[in-house]
């Protein structure tokens, strides 16, 4: 065999492993599809179909009546858009202070600063912010679901990173030219990353978006529940599981966040490479 | 607040010095869910990074089509914990799951996968290994390409094979991005995994599946006794800090710059 057979066989066999891996990765995904568009009697037909018979909408209007999941969606859109909002102004801000200005103490709190990546607040002192939102009277409000998360380690590391890839030369020829410290991010640092400034747009929303033991915990009305909790309701509404709505339910909670990713995948991987990896 | 006996209505409190935590050790119940915490990080964090890294060198080539590839594999990175627990119950589900069916097909028997040790553990492991991979598969091949080709070829001259070159280039180039991700995969099967067991087994049965966040959160929420929450709080953060500590350590020294 030449060099270039090889080449081609090589490829064949990859393609091939890849199709087969692909599928197989996004077989709950897949599968789950199908099931959400099966009617009530082939819910429970055995064995399950791999590809659905007719498209039938019922499971999906049911998901939405059986818990108030419209309501539940609205919450978590407003959650989420505040939650990135607020990391996102102050990953800016704080990054840019980490980068570009020395000030005593900086090196300490950045460190305690990374150590809060590893564990997240909402978890590690649930008890103590939970007695917090009892003592403000947030419970069951917008105010516990979004305060306590409005800035984030992850996201003030991920800028400062960035920004630190950025020439010190521009500083210096910005302060040449007049520009004062807000200018110069606002003007110059800002423009120049956004492709950070999207993924870090990215990752917030997938958290936000994916929030779970905190909701749970301060929200007890049903109505001013989240989304992902809205699974829960439907895995434990009526004696048995009926899986036809359970996964058009799930279908819809994933599907927003799922299309978000796709749509700017590359702009968020591009952002990781090039600075996440860098030290 | 782990120094405290609360009442459950938090009205009254008392300083009881480390008697919280005495009782914790004493109780089955918070040493079983160190134990099971422990199994479920080593599985979970094991299988789900070997797993990723291959993916990730199958992903590191230039053949047609590898755009989508990769997007596709990346997405379970948009899957939140508590969707994946889901996807995963109905496939394994006795009635109208499709892997019970092959289990049924090939085996002649169907698992109650949810409802009985050591599956129940073992189908949570599944989701979460699931879900980590889009992230893990996302940095494995941004390390991945990070590698200069010149070594590579180098290498090539050297006469290396291929093997030589994975154990001798490639693992060590990418033990910074293999530290971080270690790292950030114990901290999501510490905590974010609480979303999975919660919708797939609730902790069942029989306590199998109850981690220690999940113990954390019924000790507070349920039996509403927040100083022995906050004492396995502080338990927690405390092995969570030696993990940091050791990132630090090991991590930033071990790490290979070019």
């Amino acid at each position: 065999m030449t060099k270039k057979q090889k080449r081609t066989v090589h490829v064949i066999i990859k393609e091939v492993a890849l199709i087969v891996i692909t599928i197989i990765m996004l077989l709950p995904i897949l599968l789950s599809i199908t099931m959400s568009f099966e009617t009530p009697s082939e819910v429970f037909t055995y064995p399950p179909r791999i590809f659905p018979n007719t498209l039938y909408f019922g499971n999906y209007v049911n998901a939405f009546n059986s818990i108030k999941l419209g309501r539940l969606l609205i919450n978590t859109i407003i959650m989420s858009v505040i939650i990135v909002a607020g990391k996102t102004v102050f990953g800016i801000l704080a990054g840019y202070a980490f980068a570009n200005f020395k000030f005593k103490g900086s090196s300490l709190l950045f460190a305690l600063l990374f150590v809060t990546i590893f564990m997240p607040a909402e978890m590690i002192m649930i008890v103590p912010l939970y007695k917090l939102m009892v003592s403000l009277h947030w419970i069951n409000t917008y105010w516990a679901l979004t305060i306590p998360f409005i800035a984030s380690a992850t996201s003030v590391f991920l800028m400062r990173q960035y920004f630190l890839t950025i020439p010190k030369e521009l500083e210096d020829a910005a302060k040449i030219d007049g520009a004062g410290s807000i200018k110069y991010l606002t003007k110059i640092l800002i423009p120049l990353s956004k492709t950070m400034i999207g993924s870090v747009i990215v990752i917030n929303f997938v958290y936000a978006w994916n929030f779970y033991l905190w909701p749970l915990v301060v929200i007890n009305s049903n109505s001013m529940q989240t989304a992902q909790i809205g699974l829960q309701m439907l895995m434990t509404t009526g004696a048995t599981r009926n899986w036809g709505i359970i996964t058009a339910g799930t279908i819809i909670v994933l599907a927003p966040v799922l299309i978000l990713f796709f749509a700017v995948q590359n702009l968020f991987v591009q952002g990781i490479v090039t600075t996440g990896l860098k030290e | 607040m782990s120094l405290y006996k609360v009442s459950p209505f938090g009205t009254s409190s008392r300083f009881v010095g480390f008697e919280n935590f005495l009782q914790l050790f004493q109780s089955g119940r918070f040493l079983q869910s160190v134990y099971t915490t422990l199994i479920f990080v080593v599985v979970t964090v094991g299988i789900g990074l070997v797993l990723s890294f291959f993916l990730a060198m199958l992903l590191n080539d230039k053949i047609p089509g590898i755009g989508i590839f990769r997007t596709l594999i990346f997405s379970p990175y948009a899957v939140s914990p508590a969707v994946a627990g889901v996807l995963w119950a109905f496939l394994l589900s006795p009635l109208s799951g499709y892997v019970s069916y092959l289990f049924l097909i090939f085996f002649k028997v169907q698992p109650q996968w949810l409802t009985t040790y050591p599956l129940a553990l073992i189908a949570v492991m599944i989701a979460t290994i699931w879900q980590n991979i889009g992230f893990n598969v996302i940095f494995f091949l941004a390390g991945l390409q990070s590698i200069p080709k010149s070594y590579y070829e180098a290498a090539t001259i050297d006469g290396a094979n291929s093997v030589g070159k994975l154990f001798n280039i490639t693992i060590p180039l990418l033990s910074p991005i293999t530290f971080f991700l270690i790292i950030m995969n114990i901290s999501s099967s510490v905590f974010y995994s609480f979303a999975a067991i919660d919708v797939m087994t609730e902790g069942g049965p029989s306590n199998t599946t109850t981690t220690m966040m999940y113990e954390v959160y019924r000790e507070g929420f349920f039996y509403f006794n927040n100083g022995a929450a906050s004492s396995e709080s502080v338990i927690l953060i405390l092995i969570m800090a030696f993990f940091t500590y050791l990132y630090f350590k090991f991590g930033q020294k071990a790490v290979h710059y070019q």
